[in-house]
């Protein structure tokens, strides 16, 4: 059985950057253990000598010509910033201050 | 002409060349049906009624050119040209909204085309619109929509089936001949099964992703809805092949081969003569209704008949299917939607003003409980001290399951023929409280993405009066084989009794006192009847 605690789950939110209510974080301890439950199954199967897979079509190194090619205006690209700057997105301060810094 | 939306888009073809039938009048009498049954199906998130005339205008002015020029140029064209369409409403449009089914992305208004987007301008369809999907493509029943659920024409109390429930209840509806969905898990042939129509998920790297709001990125594929074979393989010609703007997309040939499916039943019957069609054992267990597994064990048993060489086979992974993609699919979602952080695009919660408490409320105000649960699902799949023995894990386990299929194909099968599906269209809210049960929903078609293998859903008749989907996955790049298969099977069954039954609920009007499918919903859980068995 999966034990995935309330501080787990609180810890996992963090990690994904996920606001969660009191009552998501409750609902979420329960159904998380349920699914976690389910993997168990996993552990049945020998793996030890089995590669993984993180592709099926074996395609490798397509390389394309190093050539100019037009793409979005500055304008077009960040018509869609919540905050923009002139050319630039304004984004939230993340040096300095506050537990935020790297 | 008595109803343009009963025209299939291949006959819809043969009338715009002759000049029987404009792109606009179809357009027109499509948008008419859409707009008039939005309000009770909520397939649609947007309708481009003005764009999609405009795109109807120019399309009959391609084709006038081209019948000037004569028959050549006529038959150059592509036969999608002045056909409508729709497309999930996470296919970038330029111009237009992509949501996604998400909070996170209202407002958002794509810069660019996706790849299929332009393929099909290029062809000439008429974007008629955007259809409804659950929130990221997360979800087996459209019911994981930011903006309430779609309704399956069937019967307006039970779901559409996900993620692409909006395209398939378009579709099923006669709102468009074709439409466009993603297929990650399921999301394509599920609602395909569940609404009584063909969905087909393309070969892994078959059709670009480019320009598509990204789930899953080593699963997903775009690909066609349509009420039969010969359609779905028209719009699969039209969206496939290799771009240079996704490197997973593969240089391989699309056969053209693909809009010369047979017009004849007795042609297309002919293909199954000899054909090795392998029924997998483990496909047909617990969970499996009675009357799916009845529908689907007559179908394969009619191709027998009509030539095919049936043979058991064992896919001994299958149990290890859902464990091993609900470990894969959150991993790479967990990862895919860290992009969703109110700087670039989308919402934005900046009232803090301190960047981790920022982020915090935007993707948690941003985000509907499926999407956070499986961002959390993989972001501890992923996270330090679990990697090894869980995604890693799970990835070794997709070695075995492709393996599982690879020898199929390696002891000389041209097809496995399954159900899509485990259940009919299951009543709103059936699953909603259960996220397993839900998931469940697509045990049969998950390793079919898993493999990167097409595989492609058609209808194969009735259980409890609701469609039943006959599943039919090829090996690699195997789509037109697949597909003439598929065409065969309509062939065989084209007198079938079934054949004439339609979607129960296509008479439905705009008049405000017709319930959305939310408010029906609403009604459904308020009331004491939980076996959503009767008509709304």
């Amino acid at each position: 059985m999966a034990n995935l605690s309330r501080a787990d789950v609180e810890h996992v939110a963090h990690l994904a950057r996920l606001g969660l209510t009191e009552e998501e974080l409750a609902r979420l301890e329960g159904q998380l253990n349920h699914i976690l439950d389910q993997y168990t199954i996993l552990t049945t199967l020998d793996t030890e000598h089995i590669p993984p897979t993180a592709q099926t079509i074996e395609l490798a190194n397509i390389l394309r010509e190093d050539v100019v090619q037009p793409s979005l205006t500055a304008d077009e690209a960040l018509a869609n910033a919540p905050e923009r700057s002139g050319g630039h997105l304004v984004v939230p301060a993340i040096l300095g201050g506050g537990e935020g810094g790297a | 002409m008595n109803d343009l939306t009963r025209l299939s888009a291949h006959e819809m073809t043969a009338l715009l060349r002759s000049g029987e039938v404009s792109s606009q009048a179809l357009t027109e009498a499509h948008l008419a049906v859409a707009e008039r049954q939005n309000r009770a199906l909520n397939a649609w998130l947007a309708i481009y009624r003005a764009d999609a005339l405009a795109q109807a205008t120019a399309a009959d002015e391609r084709i006038a050119e081209a019948r000037h020029e004569g028959a050549a140029a006529l038959n150059a064209l592509h036969p999608l040209c002045g056909v409508p369409i729709g497309l999930k409403d996470l296919v970038s449009v330029k111009g237009g909204q992509a949501t996604a089914g998400s909070k996170i992305l209202q407002g958002y208004i794509a810069p660019f085309d996706s790849t299929v987007t332009a393929r099909l301008r290029q062809a000439g369809a008429v974007i008629l619109g955007k259809t409804n999907m659950d929130e990221f493509a997360m979800g087996s029943s459209c019911e994981h929509s930011a903006y309430g659920p779609t309704a399956n024409p069937w019967d307006l109390t039970r779901v559409p089936g996900g993620s692409s429930g909006g395209s398939a209840a378009a579709v099923a509806a006669y709102h468009v001949p074709v439409s466009i969905g993603t297929d990650t898990g399921g999301s394509i042939r599920q609602p395909a099964s569940l609404c009584g129509i063909v969905g087909l998920k393309p070969t892994y790297g078959r059709v670009s992703r480019y320009g598509i709001v990204a789930f899953a990125s080593s699963l997903d594929q775009i690909g066609p809805f349509a009420r039969d074979a010969r359609d779905a393989a028209i719009l699969l010609h039209a969206i496939s092949g290799r771009d240079a703007r996704d490197a997973t997309s593969a240089p391989v040939e699309v056969p053209d081969e693909l809009l010369k499916l047979p017009t004849s039943d007795d042609e297309a019957a002919g293909y199954l003569r000899g054909r090795r069609i392998a029924l997998p054992r483990e496909y047909f267990v617990e969970g499996m209704e009675p009357g799916v597994a009845a529908r689907v064990r007559e179908a394969v048993a009619a191709m027998e008949q009509a030539g095919a060489k049936v043979e058991e086979v064992s896919l001994p992974h299958t149990e290890y299917g859902l464990a091993t993609y609900y470990i894969i699919a959150p991993a790479e979602c967990s990862s895919n939607l860290a992009r969703f952080d109110g700087v670039k695009y989308g919402l934005s919660d900046r009232t803090s003003g301190e960047y981790i408490a920022d982020y915090l409320r935007t993707r948690g105000a941003g985000f509907g409980p499926e999407v956070k649960r499986r961002i959390m699902l993989g972001t501890y799949a992923l996270s330090a001290g679990y990697y090894d023995a869980y995604y890693l894990k799970a990835q070794k386990v997709r070695t075995l399951i492709k393996a599982d299929f690879d020898a199929v194909w390696a002891a000389g099968f041209d097809a496995i023929c399954a159900p899509t599906s485990p259940t009919v269209a299951f009543p709103m809210g059936a699953k909603m409280a259960d996220p397993v049960a839900m998931y469940l929903s697509d045990a049969c078609t998950l390793p079919v993405n898993m493999a990167g293998l097409p595989g492609v859903s058609i209808p194969a008749g009735l259980s409890d009066g609701l469609p039943v989907g006959l599943q039919i996955i090829g090996a690699p790049w195997s789509e037109l084989s697949m597909l003439r298969l598929a065409r065969a099977y309509e062939g065989i069954t084209a007198r079938a009794p079934w054949r004439d039954l339609e979607p129960a609920e296509l008479q439905l009007t705009d008049d405000p006192t017709t319930p959305s499918p939310i408010e029906r919903k609403e009604r459904l859980n308020a009331g004491a009847s939980a076996t959503g068995s009767g008509k709304a």
